[in-house]
């Protein structure tokens, strides 16, 4: 479970979380949603401390994330990340990617890294592209590649910031299969997306952010169907 | 008219010379290489230090490395630094300036190979769990090494050509052994076109050396 308590973060003097509370249950997918700079992507990081917070909390798992005697680099092996610009390791092969933070994070010996490597690829469909790298990878495909990487640290929570933002229309589908494909198999998910009908379809609950917090909250199909403050109402008039 | 006659004999007969002249040549350019990415590396890192001694100590040193004459650096060391008490013997002057005019170079090759990889590779490698040491060994570095594997090849080069300079204060490296031994036998052309060669010779199959390396290091190519 991921508590998040009265969050504020700011860069500078730019305040951009502003008292956020949101739960998420074990093997629920939220998606947040909201305009650019409403501080949906920068809430990612805070949860699993690629940002730090100024105030307030975040619990996974009964841990205090953000807390000083906590060893963050072994929270984030519970909770993936994936990116809106892939960040596929250029110089590592698609299998060199996935097996990489197993051997050296996990200590799994190099063969067994490289067997759960072809793995998670074949899951997301990049099977006979062990030995490519990134730049011989389409855009979809060197996301499904980020997604394989996060997976096979096997966490318990995925977080996804925007992942089908940077893609050409014809390969956001490709992504957003695999994702379908995860949330079926029960993996907890919070999902900033621009995606609404993939949010309507895929989430539990929808979350819309505006100006630093959480305007709006409800299950995923009552929301963007009948969404009840003005404020949502014209974003997603805007957007769909 | 031309009246020259060749006489390449003669240079066989202190082919032993040359020879020992061009390894010279070469262990400079290896050692002034090896000193220059030791201190480069830590003014690369000073460069944009908080620290402002850092910083500036950084700043100054490739300013001047890069600013001034090698050959002016070189007397520096060998004339300028008696000054001080600090009398060093050609060979050590030598090194001295061109591993310092190296640095300064290397410093600024490294930083622009830093600033090829963006912040977010580091964010996703610690997203994965990696620690910040794991993420710098495994992520960064091989990807600033494939961004400057080649423009030190040219440094190592500019190096080795940088070491003939050496010969104005005494250093017998291969131009210096070239001029006294066209000096004693009166054939310039002879000697110089086959330093010219070792020169040439060293350098192609340094270039060369570095070219299959890289094709078998980075078959990742650059993807940004």
């Amino acid at each position: 479970m991921i508590e998040i308590q009265e969050v504020h973060k700011s860069f500078g003097s730019l305040k951009v979380l502003k008292g956020i509370d949101l739960t998420v249950e074990k093997g629920e997918v939220v998606c947040l949603i909201g305009a650019s700079g409403s501080g949906k992507s920068t809430l990612l990081l805070c949860i699993n401390a690629l940002e730090s917070i100024n105030s307030g909390k975040i619990i996974v798992d009964g841990i205090d994330v953000h807390a000083p005697q906590t060893n963050q680099d072994q929270l984030r092996r519970k909770l993936g990340i994936i990116f809106q610009q892939f960040n596929a390791f250029p110089h590592l092969t698609a299998q060199q990617n996935v097996a990489l933070a197993p051997r050296k994070v996990l200590k799994t010996p190099t063969k067994y890294a490289q067997a759960l490597a072809q793995e998670h690829l074949a899951k997301v469909g990049l099977g006979d592209k062990l030995d490519r790298y990134p730049a011989q990878l389409s855009g979809g495909q060197q996301q499904r590649l980020a997604i394989a990487r996060a997976l096979a640290m096997e966490p318990d929570y995925l977080l996804l910031d925007e992942v089908t933002s940077a893609l050409d229309p014809e390969l956001v589908g490709e992504v957003l299969d695999t994702l379908r494909m995860l949330a079926e198999d029960g993996m907890t998910m919070i999902a900033v997306t621009h995606e609404i009908p993939f949010a309507r379809e895929v989430a539990d609950r929808v979350a819309f952010f505006h100006q630093g917090v959480i305007h709006e909250i409800g299950p995923a199909k009552e929301l963007i169907n009948n969404p009840q403050q003005q404020r949502t109402k014209e974003f997603l008039g805007n957007i769909l | 008219m031309f009246e020259y006659t060749f006489q390449w004999r003669v240079v066989w007969k202190h082919w032993p010379q040359l020879l020992e002249a061009g390894l010279l040549t070469l262990q400079l350019t290896i050692l002034s290489i090896i000193i220059g990415l030791v201190i480069a590396s830590v003014l690369a890192v000073f460069r944009d230090s908080s620290n402002p001694f850092a910083k500036y100590l950084s700043v100054t040193w490739v300013a001047l490395a890069r600013n001034t004459p090698a050959l002016l650096q070189i007397y520096m060391a060998y004339f300028g630094l008696g000054a001080f008490g600090i009398h060093l013997s050609p060979y050590t002057a030598v090194l001295g300036a061109v591993a310092f005019n190296n640095a300064g170079y290397l410093a600024e090759i490294l930083r622009g190979g830093f600033s090829t990889v963006p912040a977010s590779q580091k964010f996703a490698a610690r997203g994965l769990g990696l620690t910040a040491t794991q993420s710098y060994i495994y992520i960064t570095l091989p990807q600033v090494l494939q961004a400057v594997f080649l423009p030190i090849v040219n440094q190592v080069i500019w190096a080795m050509l940088a070491t003939s300079l050496g010969m104005i204060i005494g250093l017998q490296e291969l131009t210096g052994m070239t001029t006294f031994l066209q000096s004693q036998t009166f054939r310039p052309f002879e000697f110089y076109f086959v330093a010219a060669c070792m020169y040439l010779v060293i350098a192609k199959i340094a270039t060369m050396l570095a070219q299959i390396v890289a094709a078998h290091m980075f078959k990742g190519g650059a993807d940004k």
